[in-house]
């Protein structure tokens, strides 16, 4: 019988043929190494055009113009800013209003959007039905759309600041906007500030008291009287001892606007809204999903325990949903964020309109702008994602998974 | 988004692309048979489509000319429509052969934009549209008020320096194109929208009863406007340059669209050197000896174009002020052809 003598592959030959083609070794790092120098090599051959290419068309290069005036005004800016600043200002402001508006949107678009995606499960079938349709309607507009739906159909139809919708003579609601009175910082407000968090810590040890007490001898204090006294009382106590925290500038109609008070804009007001609206449909249908995901067996399981329908809600239906809302509600809070450069349509002087638009435009540096708006939008997107894993790492860890 | 795309190809296209720019323009776009063209994305009197699609415009007709110089053909132009904020962007990129849209022409513009400015078509300033209803007479009185602005002009700049200057208070509100931001003035966001007179007058006819609105008296900038080419390039930035010189010219000898065929027949010597029956001016510019024929017979001469467009001739009707020539009381100059 010859067929057991047929010899072994020759050991050389297999070792070349797993350097060469196999994923370990030396010859897969070898090629990982290729891979890298000729991305490496991309990289600088794209930065080295460029800068030859902008030198030979005598376009101006380099960073330098952030610190230039920038000399143009921006008509909402949470943080100091003058026509005199340079265009790094901007940037900053920019960015903050950028931020503004996600945060704002982001807060109002998970408590709408949780509302709407557990009301459509409601056994009501009228809400059921106003929250399907609502999902349905907003989510298949485009968003551009509706925020020129806002702002100009809605606030748009405002009276102006002339015949101003006024509430007790202190509040205005007009096309330029919401103004409202502006606190202003008292002596008090220390004490105040104080007081609260005072309180705060207070209610915080009580609960932690009556629990322990719970644990050891089984008495249940009643201890929520105890808490609104607290942390209604110690910040009255402070404005009796201490004067009031803040004070009000009243707003006044002066020539074409009004001065003094607080203005919120209507292009912000128009973007948020939109925003909130249309991520809260997709936000909604997230959280349906992950209600849906819990098995009927666990609120049955809950149920049997003698939970009350809320508890079983609370302590065993929502935290394993939300282990399946979290990673697609990442997603949502992305694009909200992403979104919010389409505030430009509308005047609204985001990060992508004062920056990568009017500064731009002025200092022709698109290159530069550009890389810089990328790179920022990166960064914003990349820390919510982590900001969420680690949460949804919380989460599942606390489920033992 | 779509501007932001736009600008993030054009960028692409400066790091990665081969440029096919400097110095070639002129045989690339003889070759291309078509000239690419930036024009604004609709103001009436400058670059406009009619219902019918056509563009027409004093912006347009540059490009018209020049195209009638260079490739014998009016309608050999490719219009692509910019943003104020894109605009040099698309120039830059090679997108564009010339940039006719209204743009103003600053230092900083000529010099770190890596374009060329090349004459001025139309000498302008930024002004002030407001309602009648306020009975504002002045732009002094404008205290306090909100404006509608383009973004990405030089308008923005001006109203900063002209507020600050005059210590009054203002709350600037600005928008991405033209369009959007006549929206938002007439929807009582702003109380005035401000741009270029002219572009004030061309917008005023967008708006519901033009004749509610006023374009106040005061001029507070310089905005002289025309096209502009990448630099690097001279010979294309002659070309574009003495197009416009030649429409200039023509209107100073008396040359119209109905008289050219004559008045290259007269024995006048002057007349001979501009419409090429002597010399061979035009053959110096890389063109043809009868350039100013043609470009003359395609959209006629400054006077005509200005006429037809913005002037007298047009819904606008705004006067010839500055933009009449320097012998009759304006300051629109061109050097001689010889």
């Amino acid at each position: 019988m010859e067929t057991g003598a047929r010899k072994p592959p020759s050991q050389l030959g297999s070792r070349l043929r797993r350097a060469l083609c196999g994923r370990g070794g030396w010859g897969g790092f070898a090629l990982q190494l290729l891979f890298v120098v000729l991305l490496a090599w991309l990289g600088y051959e794209i930065y080295a055009n460029a800068r030859s290419n902008l030198e030979a068309q005598r376009i101006a290069s380099g960073f330098g113009f952030l610190q230039q005036t920038a000399g143009f005004g921006v008509s909402q800016s949470i943080i100091p800013y003058t026509e005199s600043d340079s265009y790094a200002r901007v940037f900053l402001v920019g960015l903050a209003n950028t931020l503004l508006v996600s945060v704002i949107g982001i807060v109002f678009a998970t408590i709408l959007g949780f509302a709407i995606g557990v009301g459509r499960l409601s056994s009501n079938w009228l809400v059921a039905r106003l929250c399907g349709g609502y999902v349905e309607l907003v989510r298949n507009l485009p968003l551009l759309f509706q925020i020129l739906f806002w702002y100009l159909a809605v606030l748009g139809a405002l009276p102006g600041p002339r015949q101003s919708i006024s509430i007790f003579g202190e509040i205005f609601l007009s096309n330029r906007g919401l103004v409202v009175p502006r606190p202003i910082m008292q002596a008090g407000l220390l004490p105040f500030i104080l007081a609260i968090v005072l309180a705060i810590v207070l209610a915080i040890l009580l609960r932690g008291y009556a629990r322990r007490r719970l644990f050891r001898d089984g008495t249940l204090i009643r201890i929520w009287p105890w808490n609104v006294a607290l942390l209604l009382g110690l910040p009255v106590l402070a404005v009796l001892l201490f004067g009031a925290p803040l004070s009000f500038e009243v707003p006044e109609l002066r020539g074409f606007n009004f001065s003094g008070g607080l203005r919120i804009l209507p292009e912000l007001v128009a973007l948020a809204v939109s925003l909130t609206t249309y991520t809260a449909a997709f936000i909604s249908e997230n959280v349906r999903a992950g209600v849906q995901s819990v098995h009927r067996g666990q609120r049955e399981a809950g149920a049997s325990l003698g939970l009350s329908h809320g508890a079983t809600l609370r302590l065993i239906v929502v935290p394993q949903a939300l282990r399946v809302i979290l990673p697609p509600l990442t997603n949502q809070y992305l694009n909200l964020t992403k979104n919010s450069s389409l505030a430009v349509a509308i005047g609204y002087p985001d990060l992508f309109s004062v920056f990568a638009g009017t500064t731009l435009s002025q200092t022709g540096q698109a290159i530069e702008i550009l890389v810089i708006t990328m790179g920022v939008y990166l960064l914003i997107s990349l820390l919510t994602s982590a900001a969420m894993s680690a949460y949804s790492w919380r989460i599942n860890r606390s489920l033992g998974r | 988004m779509k501007r932001f795309f736009f600008t993030a190809a054009s960028v692409l296209a400066a790091v990665l692309g081969a440029q096919a720019a400097s110095a070639q323009t002129l045989k690339a776009v003889k070759d291309r048979d078509v000239l690419s063209c930036g024009v604004s994305q609709g103001l009436p009197g400058f670059s406009s489509p009619d219902d019918k699609g056509n563009w027409t415009g004093i912006d347009v007709d540059v490009c018209r000319a020049i195209a009638a110089a260079v490739l014998n053909d009016p309608n050999k132009v490719k219009f692509v429509p910019l943003s104020a904020k894109d605009r040099f962007t698309a120039l830059q990129s090679g997108e564009i052969d010339v940039l006719s849209r209204n743009s103003t022409w600053t230092l900083s513009r000529d010099t770190s934009l890596g374009v060329n400015f090349t004459g001025v078509t139309y000498f302008d300033g930024q002004g002030f549209l407001v309602r009648k209803s306020l009975k504002v007479n002045s732009t002094l009185e404008l205290n306090g008020a909100s404006i509608c602005v383009q973004t990405g002009t030089t308008n923005e700049q001006n109203i900063a320096d002209y507020f600050n200057g005059n210590h009054m208070k203002y709350e600037v509100v600005a928008f991405g194109t033209a369009d959007e931001t006549i929206k938002a003035y007439e929807n009582g966001r702003c109380d005035v929208f401000t741009s270029d007179i002219s572009q004030l007058y061309a917008e005023r006819l967008k708006l519901a009863v033009p004749g509610d609105h006023v374009v106040l008296p005061e001029v507070i900038s310089k905005e002289p406007l025309g096209p502009l080419v990448r630099a690097g390039d001279d010979q294309w930035f002659d070309v574009v340059k003495w197009t416009l010189f030649a429409m200039i010219d023509a209107e100073e000898l008396g040359i119209t669209q109905k008289n050219v065929d004559e008045m290259a027949k007269s024995p006048k010597p002057e007349l001979k050197r501009v419409l090429g029956t002597d010399g061979n001016l035009g053959e110096q510019l890389g063109l043809t000896k009868d350039w100013v024929v043609r470009i003359v017979k395609a959209v006629g001469n400054y006077g005509e174009v200005f006429d037809r467009n913005v002037g007298a001739g047009s819904k606008l009707g705004i006067a010839r002020g500055l933009n009449q020539l320097w012998n009759k009381g304006g300051i629109q100059y061109a050097p001689p052809i010889r």
